[in-house]
């Protein structure tokens, strides 16, 4: 019976089982932040014990960081002792830091894949529950607790229940104007947002296939709103491309010894799955998010939904909440909902090609009046890139602004936060209450050309209509 | 370093109703600008205590008086969803709460909460009704959460509650902070470590 690449890596990582029945697993790639590692610094000191291999931990700040001035100290004095808490941990026990003077500074979830620090085959632990981006290089990577990032850097092992495993093959090329964000948007709906719960998500199919590395991380990214902590891709000629010549990739022979060990961990093609999910790309259209949590989607071109339409009174009281909390017209078209704040950016969709889709529709166009619009690249390395293609004059001759890199408004710790009830046109991953740094602001998750042209109409719109995508 | 064996908690409880609950409404980002989590307990579902327009205290059941002194939770399904923000759980556990009762948990966040040794049951959305009714009717109702047996008794009732064997025994046998067992397997980490093929 053949087995499936989460089975390979857990048993590759397995230094061996607990008193508990638990396994001790081994986290071969560690990366912290400067938000919930430094607390696990003065847990190490409290235990009085050393990192057991530095080498494996990686460092960068990007939650706090402010991405609308550079010079330090910050205008937020804890913001500053925080990211100075991380820098000095790291400076006295060895830890590699790709801090904001390095050029390679960022969301460090993309920081691991554009290093080549993030491999196939690999176990990656992160204080960050979007961790699961890298499985879209066939690693088995997922949040923990900071109390777990004490774990790790202590002994570089975890205290983990193995989880189940459900593949979700997507077939199909996208329809025009559909991107791999609709896709994972897609798939919360379907299967709910704690319906991974226990699983890692293992997502195939010739769709998948075909997508970037890019698009791969977007999905992956998102798996932990659907419940399921692991989502991954099996690595293929396309990670494969994507990773050489990469800083921390190996070269010369060692790499084609790499290629050939990542190549065995791929799932075997007849590997026995706790669960198989089909879902075909002809069903996937433009999604937006209404409500309070990343499973209340629909396509632009629904109604928001109405308290009628409630199956059963857990539907209802949950629906209620809602459309009370998002202060949305049941029952009417969410198009044409006016926005006050666009958002581009994120571990979601904060990458180059995102940034490449966009400015290809914006170029030449204006940011409504009355929309406050920023584009946040996700690393210092894409902003570099991007500037190098222009994109950037792109972006503020339409009317965004162009930050420095950082998480920004996704969880809005540094100073850009939603105002008031502020309605937000958002490419990142969560529209809980209060996410985007009000109490009361309001977030709609879309991918980022849907975003683009909420930004340029002033309200929510059908992209392939606003740039005429067919 | 000698961790309590919790097998089980007995106090009053505090209804805290709704499903998907999450770490952001457990605790809002703009409260972990902290290097330490000692004071997170203040602001364990701060904009759910507090509104946010007009900044009085909400009638939820948080701020009752009746439900002062409560060391346990009672809610809906996937409890604690969103991020891995230890700060979660740790609010919870700094603000007294020793046991938290609910349809489901969040993955992480389960994880996270047993690693504090703060045990998370699951149980029948009915049977989590029947127990807030009674709470809500007496809130000086003793509750008692039966890690060990997995059962939850309130006045003359009781019913079937849940956890994994894994997390049940470690806080049954005082071990839910992994680190000393972790600690332990130096050589055999060692090892793994040296055939895994990469660095």
């Amino acid at each position: 019976m053949g087995q499936t690449l989460f089975a390979k890596v857990w048993d590759a990582h397995n230094v061996r089982t607990l008193s508990n029945g638990q396994t001790q697993l081994f986290i071969g790639t560690h990366l912290i932040h400067e938000v919930t590692s430094p607390q696990a610094f003065g847990m190490l000191r409290d235990l009085g014990l050393k990192v057991r291999f530095p080498a494996r931990t990686f460092a960068t700040v990007d939650h706090i960081v402010p991405t609308n001035e550079t010079a330090e100290p910050y205008s937020d004095p804890l913001a500053q002792a925080m990211i100075d808490e991380l820098r000095k941990s790291c400076k006295d026990l060895g830890i590699k830091f790709f801090d904001t003077n390095t050029g390679k500074q960022g969301i460090v979830h993309i920081v691991g894949p554009e290093q080549g620090i993030t491999q196939p085959g690999t176990t990656i632990a992160c204080g960050d529950s979007h961790t699961s981006t890298h499985g879209a290089f066939g690693a088995i990577a997922f949040g923990i607790g900071t109390s777990q990032v004490r774990d790790v850097l202590a002994t570089q092992t975890l205290a983990l229940g193995k989880l189940k495993v459900r593949r979700i093959n997507v077939t199909g090329k996208l329809l025009p104007g559909v991107y791999a964000k609709d896709v994972i948007l897609h798939i919360i709906r379907l299967l709910g947002v704690n319906g991974g719960t226990g699983y890692a998500y293992e997502y195939a199919g010739d769709t998948f296939d075909r997508f970037t590395m890019e698009e791969r991380m977007t999905v992956c990214n998102m798996s932990i709103e659907g419940g399921a902590r692991v989502g991954y891709v099996n690595p293929d000629e396309t990670t494969f491309a994507y990773l050489k010549g990469r800083p921390y990739c190996p070269t010369g022979t060692a790499w084609d010894e790499a290629v050939k060990r990542w190549k065995s961990f791929a799932s075997d093609a007849d590997a026995v799955y706790d669960d198989v999910v089909n879902i075909k790309t002809s069903d996937i259209a433009p999604t937006v998010t209404w409500g309070i949590n990343p499973g209340q989607a629909i396509f632009v071109t629904e109604n928001v939904p109405a308290l009628s339409d409630a199956r059963d009174e857990t539907e209802r009281a949950s629906l209620d909440e809602a459309l009370t909390y998002m202060k949305l017209a049941p029952g009417k078209a969410i198009k044409g909902t006016p926005i006050n704040v666009a958002f581009i950016g994120s571990c979601t969709n904060g990458r180059l090609s995102d940034l490449e889709e966009v400015a290809r529709f914006v170029k030449g166009r204006k940011v409504a009046s009355s929309v406050k619009a920023i584009v946040v690249p996700g690393s210092q390395i894409v902003s570099q890139l991007a500037v190098a293609k222009g994109l950037d004059k792109v972006f503020t001759e339409a009317g965004f602004e162009w930050r420095a890199a950082g998480c920004s408004m996704c969880l809005a710790m540094n100073p850009d936060k939603l105002i008031g009830d502020q309605l937000c046109a958002s490419s990142s991953n969560r529209n809980f209450k209060g996410r985007q740094g009000s109490p009361t602001g309001r977030t709609l998750l879309m991918s980022p050309v849907m975003v683009a042209a909420a930004a340029v109409t002033g309200v929510v719109s059908d992209a392939r209509e606003t740039f005429s995508i067919n | 370093m000698a961790l309590a064996k919790i097998s089980s908690v007995t106090g009053t409880a505090v209804h805290i109703p709704g499903d998907d609950l999450d770490t952001d409404r457990i605790i809002p980002a703009r409260f972990m600008k902290c290097v330490t989590f000692d004071g997170l307990g203040e602001f364990m579902f701060y904009d759910v205590r507090n509104d946010p327009t007009t900044g009085l205290k909400t009638n939820h059941n948080l701020n009752d008086a009746r439900f002062t002194g409560a060391s346990i939770i009672i809610s809906g399904n996937n409890f604690g969803c969103g991020s891995s923000r230890e700060h979660a759980p740790q609010s919870i556990a700094k603000a007294g709460y020793r046991a938290i009762l609910a349809e489901g948990f969040a993955e992480i966040f389960f994880g996270n909460s047993t690693n504090l040794g703060l045990p998370c049951l699951t149980a029948a959305k009915a049977d989590l009704q029947r127990l807030a009714a009674a709470v809500n009717a007496n809130p000086k109702l003793a509750v008692t959460v039966d890690v060990a047996n997995e059962r939850v008794a309130f006045g003359s009732d009781s019913i079937p509650a849940h956890i994994r064997p894994g997390a049940r025994d470690s806080l049954v046998h005082g071990r839910w902070d992994p680190i000393g067992e972790l600690l332990d397997a130096s050589a055999a980490v060692g090892a793994t470590a040296a055939k895994l093929g990469y660095a």
